[in-house]
């Protein structure tokens, strides 16, 4: 019994304590790259998004989903990271009742093996796995298999660019790229392929502008936005499919505060097999590392 | 019960947030960001959304040369530790790059730069 209270008191005055450095978030130098919807980020971090909002374009088919979903970031190291995540999804097909449930589980695990403040500049790379049988499978079509998908994202600020530019300076550019490996080749007849996922995030940081570049007078809240779009495509590389790319045109915009951000975008399908119709995803996004400095939001090993 | 109460200190120790407390982002400096000025300023004042460590926070300014200018240490106005001060000698007309380097009392840190003209 006193043991337990020993470890109670020692483990208090632990998060009591302030931390020796705190860093995350997604910065690299003077960029503050937020965390975009659709695009994997560049940098690892204590986050969660809870929820993300998706109604999805209408399909094919004519079915109709919408979703929410729920990410945890958490830094293990400095430089290492995993997030979790479970979707719940509503489905809509013609002629029949709604459908509802879990989508599936996920994780990914990642280092944050570069970052060049000068330049602004950051990547990732990581291991995602969505997992079998963590979904409605019958229902909602969630996956009875595991796909393990490894990744490299990038992120790049242009402040590094001449001064003579200062109009240029606030934009960013991010990036996703990643190929699935599912661990069984077709369910029922349906192939289940190598997919190359690419995707990427334009972002012009107001943020950047007003208190980087040039003071053109923003004051809150316009000061903490970043209009951005985001496109994401997925191309099937084999086994019947190849080539046929599906993905979406996100135009939005996020709005970064101290401690959360909200963002919102329009998702425009690129083609017919894409969907048609416009959807739309809102999120709303927590920063742990600021909310919660001395405790949940320190990396687990690596900084006191 | 006495037990309950030790598990509950340590996940309220854990969890809960002290201060609002987050990274320092720079708010507005005088002179401004980017701007021109018309008289050489006796000083920068950089005013910040978050409150500053001291010991932590600082900021340097060099002519469009990259000259470094020779002034003293910049300091932390103790009334509002929000805002940090950086006493400047005589600047010539020119074309001067502000950096500087801020750690909130949370122990977070940013960096930036932005330039700013005294006329000619």
């Amino acid at each position: 019994m006193r043991y337990i209270h020993l470890v109670a008191a020692a483990l208090a005055a632990l998060y009591a304590l302030p931390p020796l450095h705190a860093d995350a978030h997604g910065f690299a130098g003077d960029r503050f790259f937020p965390a975009t919807l659709l695009t994997d980020d560049p940098f690892v971090a204590d986050e969660l998004s809870a929820p993300t909002f998706t109604r999805d374009p209408t399909d094919m088919d004519g079915v109709q989903t919408f979703g929410l979903d729920f990410d945890i970031s958490k830094r293990l190291t400095p430089d290492i990271g995993v997030t979790l995540s479970q979707g719940w999804q509503h489905l809509k097909a013609p002629g029949t009742p709604g459908v509802m449930g879990f989508t599936g589980f996920s994780s990914e695990l990642d280092w944050q093996f570069f970052t060049n403040a000068a330049h602004e500049a950051s990547a990732v790379v990581g291991l995602h796995s969505s997992w079998a049988h963590t979904g409605r499978v019958q229902a909602l079509g969630a996956d009875d298999f595991t796909t393990l998908s490894p990744l490299i994202n990038f992120g790049k600020g242009f402040g590094d660019l001449s001064e003579t530019l200062p109009w240029l300076r606030p934009f960013a550019v991010t990036g996703a790229l990643s190929v699935d490996f599912p661990t069984k080749t077709e369910s029922n007849g349906d192939p289940h392929p190598n997919n190359f996922n690419y995707g990427f995030a334009f972002e012009y940081s107001l943020e950047y502008l007003q208190h980087h570049v040039k003071d053109v007078g923003l004051s809150a809240p316009f000061d903490r936005l970043i209009p951005l779009v985001e496109v994401s495509f997925t191309t099937p590389l084999n086994r019947g499919l190849g080539g046929q790319t599906v993905g979406t045109i996100q135009p939005g915009i996020i709005w970064s505060g101290q401690f959360m951000q909200i963002g919102a975008e329009a998702i425009i399908p690129v083609n017919r097999q894409s969907g048609h119709g416009l959807g739309a995803m809102v999120q709303l996004h927590f920063y742990l590392d600021d909310i919660f400095p001395n405790s949940i939001g320190q990396p687990i090993f690596g900084q006191r | 019960m006495r037990r309950h109460l030790a598990r509950l200190t340590v996940i309220a120790a854990m969890l809960l947030p002290g201060a609002a407390q987050a990274h320092a982002f720079l708010d507005h400096a005088v002179p401004a960001v980017g701007g021109t000025v018309s008289i050489a300023p006796p000083e920068l004042r950089l005013f910040f959304t978050q409150e500053l460590e001291p010991a932590f926070s600082g900021m340097t300014i060099s002519s469009e040369e990259g000259r470094s200018i020779a002034t003293g240490v910049a300091s932390v106005d103790p009334q509002n530790r929000a805002e940090m001060v950086l006493k400047l000698p005589p600047l010539a007309p020119g074309h001067y790059r502000v950096s500087w380097h801020a750690v909130s009392i949370d122990t977070h840190r940013t960096e930036g730069a932005f330039t700013f003209d005294v006329e000619r």
